[in-house]
């Protein structure tokens, strides 16, 4: 990839670092403002029940108690909104009940908030919040999405019949696919659950909002990925407050992996109450609650079939999936098992015919949203299980079927995107090329070996594969739009040159451990060659960047980062013609490179900080230029970008008890060009260990009366240092042709990629030992690994 | 009923009354205002809160304020000294051990309890005394090499 002085594609050290190892972040719950007062909640114990009534009586008067709320005092007031509409096959709106900021009349799910209470310190808002009596009446509930659809099910909500939200389908149609199928020389079917996750950021949610009555403006500090977005969802759909008198600051963030994009009912609550009491008003989640709160991810039960001819090539896919969406629409909900996992069925195969089928559904349990990688994850994990499998089933080599399968490689330029089934067209690929590099790594021949001598010594070893693909670079608004998204998905990027030639960009994305203040400055030095120290990257403030919508969806350096090179072309374009009037040449005789804008053919230059100057100390200047070096410009992406990748886990078994050691992991990604390879290494690291996270330790439990069962880290098992040899990275290189900087993104990759391959690993062990398992359901535990050996 | 309390944070002495039920994390976070230290759980196992207590690692949302009465305490902001950052700092930047740096105080708090103890651990022994401490962000990967990284460098410095 081209660069002027090397910093694109270098592994530059993180200017961020600095301010967090030595312990000076600033996250919003390290801010205490003037005249500060605390927010408690009083929260339902039950998953589904009627609140028969609710005394607040004793509470209200206790020490440093400032004001108690409940769904009664909000009765007027919206619930938070659902960002993307999706219709039923037949036409019809997708069911979207009220999400009320407190519960009124009725519980949904165990943890949602009954009364909010304010007092002096947090202590004090907790004890009054313990002394708020809430009589319930619990009603039967239901949790499980397939359970909940049937005939006789508890409704989660009166109003909506059998508790689906919608109902969609996508690809061929059914009655082909059906054909082809029952024709087919070989079917592998797969009845599995992709459970339900919970994102488990490290930084609990954290809430400051505070009301400035003289100048009439809020300032709400907000833990979040998007604080453009939930400035306009608060604005324009919640409280219906003027925007431009609403300040949303995203300071530090720890963590989001997607439970930070949506708009959450306490980022408004707070934002009415602080008016209400005319203090500021903070709340931070403890980490019991952000277990029943933040939006949990995943929880599709599905039943797949993929056909075979009797050369291995895949014939036909059919997929039937329940999606569970939880008590009530998170922002995000409704595209995660839709247009984020429907749509990428197609895989890397060339598969002819398919038809996905989604019921969405509610239940009285936590909302579900993204969660890192967004129905990507489950698209992969049902393809992924569903080829290794089959050729478990046909006795076939899982590299070989896949290399059967693959669609050949193309490179988006002289040869077209690929026109998928599933509405997508991707942009380039080349995945037989990922898979070769992967087996070559892992020394599969030499793997298979020490497999059969592993049998021979009473051990079972196995390897697994997944040869994933993603969409990524969110999104052409256009088609965002046409797909029910009911906001545009571009990004803004400002790049402001300072009188000295020093700059500062203002991006809509957010940062929040991907290191944007390196990379982007990294983009910036290089376009104009000025040393990274003079450029700084502005994010997180409503007040101070103009618009953004955020960062999820890998989606920050394919959007954010163009939306900045467009901006960076125009103040290149216009420094030309400053440079021009100061060489007294036309400006098309300018070239600008190496931070200088040059006669063409001639030694005759001036400085980029000489152009800047004289853009503003005009005393001599070109009559028709307006003086200043500062411009904005909006990206909305042509496509999304299709990241891909081969991952392969290397597992023994332990035959007593079942437990599962991760003996190597071996990734190829191809991210397309990379500005920072250490930065996208650390986050194909992180995304791994979350994905191996899925197959072998997390998931929610809830019993059938809607209790979260293992809402605490003593148990809900996290992935810890002890679980994980070091992972083995490398890289491939196809760019993106329709981003100017030819990348693709890479944030989701390592999750997307890796859940299926250590559980395909773990059955290859199985079947190796002549344990004949199609299936052993996440996550792995030794429990349910030595049950499947048994039977 | 308020309690005093003399503790040495940082090598500064400070004096406060305090409510008993006060965590010694809330101390630090609240009354001290050194924010560093951070609170990711309510179960005493994300360590994000870790500091060194008598130079022990400790998770300061286990104790209440009153029990560090007398204790000498260093928080992340006291590990560099005159500017210059301490190895497991500088090994934090130069390995890339951090995204979102949330866990990143108490994770440096651990390896400092770890490399005093055992000045030359392998990988093995740095992620079994990592098990206390969650990173969602950078699988450990790294972090474990930064540790590699600091215990090299002090080492060199101890030889020189």
């Amino acid at each position: 990839m081209s660069t002027t002085n090397g910093l694109i594609g270098k592994s530059v050290k993180r200017v961020e670092d600095k301010r967090f190892i030595t312990g000076r972040g600033n996250y919003t719950d390290d801010i205490i403002l003037p005249h500060q007062t605390y927010a408690c909640f009083v929260r339902s114990p039950y998953g589904h029940a009627k609140i028969v009534s609710i005394d607040a009586e004793v509470a209200k008067k206790m020490p440093g108690v400032l004001a108690i709320f409940t769904g009664s005092d909000l009765a007027d007031i919206n619930g938070v909104p659902c960002g993307w509409q999706v219709n039923f096959k037949n036409g019809d709106t997708m069911k979207e009940p009220k999400h009320p900021l407190l519960a009124l009349n009725k519980i949904r799910y165990a943890g949602e908030a009954v009364a909010i209470v304010i007092a002096e310190s947090k202590a004090e808002a907790a004890d009054a919040a313990q002394a708020v009596y809430v009589e319930y009446e619990e009603l039967p509930a239901v949790v499980n999405a397939f359970k909940a659809v049937q005939p006789g099910a508890s409704p989660v909500h009166e109003d909506i019949p059998n508790n689906i939200c919608f109902d969609w389908a996508l690809g061929n149609p059914l009655s082909e696919v059906n054909d082809t199928i029952s024709k087919s020389a070989h079917v592998t079917t797969l009845e599995f659950v992709n459970q339900r996750l919970i994102p488990n950021a490290i930084e609990p949610r954290s809430y400051n909002s505070s009301y400035d009555a003289a100048n009439d403006k809020y300032t709400l500090y907000t833990s979040s990925q998007n604080p453009h977005l939930i400035r306009l969802l608060l604005c324009a759909f919640v409280l219906g407050l003027p925007e431009h008198k609403v300040r949303v600051i995203s300071p530090d963030v720890g963590g989001g992996f997607g439970s930070k994009i949506f708009h959450y009912t306490e980022e408004a609550l707070l934002t009415w109450c602080t008016k209400k009491i005319g203090r500021p008003v903070k709340w931070t989640s403890e980490r019991s609650e952000s277990f029943l709160l933040d939006a949990h991810g995943r929880d599709h039960i599905t039943k797949a079939d993929m056909g075979f001819d009797t050369n291995g090539k895949i014939t036909a896919l059919r997929v039937k999936t329940y999606a569970n969406l939880g008590a009530y629409l998170s922002t995000f909900s409704t595209c995660v098992p839709t247009y984020l996992h429907g749509t990428l069925l197609q895989g890397l195969y060339t598969t002819p015919k398919i038809n996905v089928d989604i019921t969405a559904v509610f239940t009285n349990t936590t909302p579900v949203d993204a969660y890192r990688g967004a129905g990507r994850p489950e698209a992969t994990y049902l393809l992924e299980r569903l080829i290794d499998l089959a050729a478990l089933e046909m006795n076939a080599d899982p590299a070989e079927l896949r290399f059967k399968n693959f669609i050949p490689p193309f490179d988006g330029v002289n040869q077209p995107g690929y026109q998928t089934q599933v509405a997508l067209q991707y942009d380039s690929g080349n995945y037989e090329g990922v898979l070769k590099k992967g087996l070559q790594m892992v020394d599969y021949e030499n793997v298979r070996k020490e497999q059969k001598k592993a049998l021979m010594n009473g051990k079972l070893l196995g390897i697994g594969f997944s040869t994933y693909i993603e969409a990524c670079g969110i999104a052409p608004s256009a088609v965002a739009g046409a797909l029910g998204c009911r906001a545009g998905l571009y990004e803004v990027g400002q790049v402001r040159v300072q009188p000295t030639g020093k700059i500062s960009v203002f991006t809509g994305s957010h940062s929040h451990g991907q290191g944007h203040e390196t990379t982007f400055a990294q983009v910036v030095a290089d376009k104009l060659g000025i040393s990274m120290n003079d450029v700084e990257i502005v994010h997180g403030d409503s007040d101070s960047v103009a618009f953004g919508m955020g960062t999820y969806g890998s989606r920050s350096i394919a959007v954010g980062g163009s939306a900045i090179v467009k901006s960076l072309e125009k103040i290149i374009e216009k420094g030309k013609k400053i440079a021009a009037h100061k060489l007294e040449v036309s400006s098309g005789d300018i070239e600008f490179s190496s931070g200088k804008f040059t006669v063409k053919g001639t030694d005759k230059s001036v400085a980029f900080g000489d152009v800047a100057l004289t853009a503003y100390v005009p005393h001599v200047y070109p009559k028709d230029l307006e003086p200043g070096l500062d411009f904005s410009s909006f990206y909305d992406p042509a496509n999304f970008t299709f990241p891909f990748g081969c991952h392969i886990a290397v597992v023994e078994v332990d035959k007593e008890t079942g437990r599962v050691t991760l003996k190597r992991f071996v990734t190829v990604d191809d991210v397309g060009n990379v500005i920072n390879p250490m930065i996208v290494e650390g986050q194909i690291h992180g995304g791994v260990v979350q994905g191996v996270g899925q197959a072998l330790f997390e998931g929610a439990e809830y019993d059938e009366n809607g209790q979260l069962t293992n809402g605490s880290y003593l148990d809900y098992c996290m992935p810890r240092a002890d679980n994980f040899p070091m992972i083995e990275t490398a890289s491939q290189v196809t760019p993106c042709p329709h981003n100017p900087l030819g990348v693709k993104g890479a944030g989701e990759a390592g999750t997307i990629g890796s859940t299926p391959a250590v559980v395909n690993a773990v059955i290859d062990a199985l079947w190796s030992g002549g344990h004949q398992v199609k299936d052993i359901r996440m996550p792995l535990t030794p429990e349910r690994v030595w049950r499947a050996m048994q039977s | 009923m308020k309690i005093p309390i003399s503790v040495t944070v940082n090598n500064v002495e400070f004096l406060h009354t305090v409510e008993p039920r006060l965590l010694l994390v809330d101390y630090l976070r609240d009354v001290l205002r050194l924010t560093g230290t951070h609170v990711g759980c309510d179960t005493s196992s994300c360590g994000a809160c870790t500091v060194l207590l008598n130079g022990k690692a400790t998770k300061s949302c286990t104790l209440l304020a009153v029990q560090a009465d007398q204790a000498n305490i260093t928080t992340i902001e006291g590990l560099s000294k005159n500017e210059a950052l301490h190895p497991l700092q500088e090994g934090f930047n130069e390995c890339h051990g951090l995204q979102c740096g949330f866990c990143t105080p108490g994770m440096i708090m651990t390896a400092a309890n770890l490399l005093h103890e055992n000045p030359d651990p392998d990988e093995e022994e740095i992620r079994v005394a990592l098990e206390g401490n969650f990173c969602r962000c950078t699988g450990y990967h790294n972090i474990v090499k930064s540790i590699q990284y600091a215990g090299n460098k002090i080492k060199k410095e101890v030889a020189v």
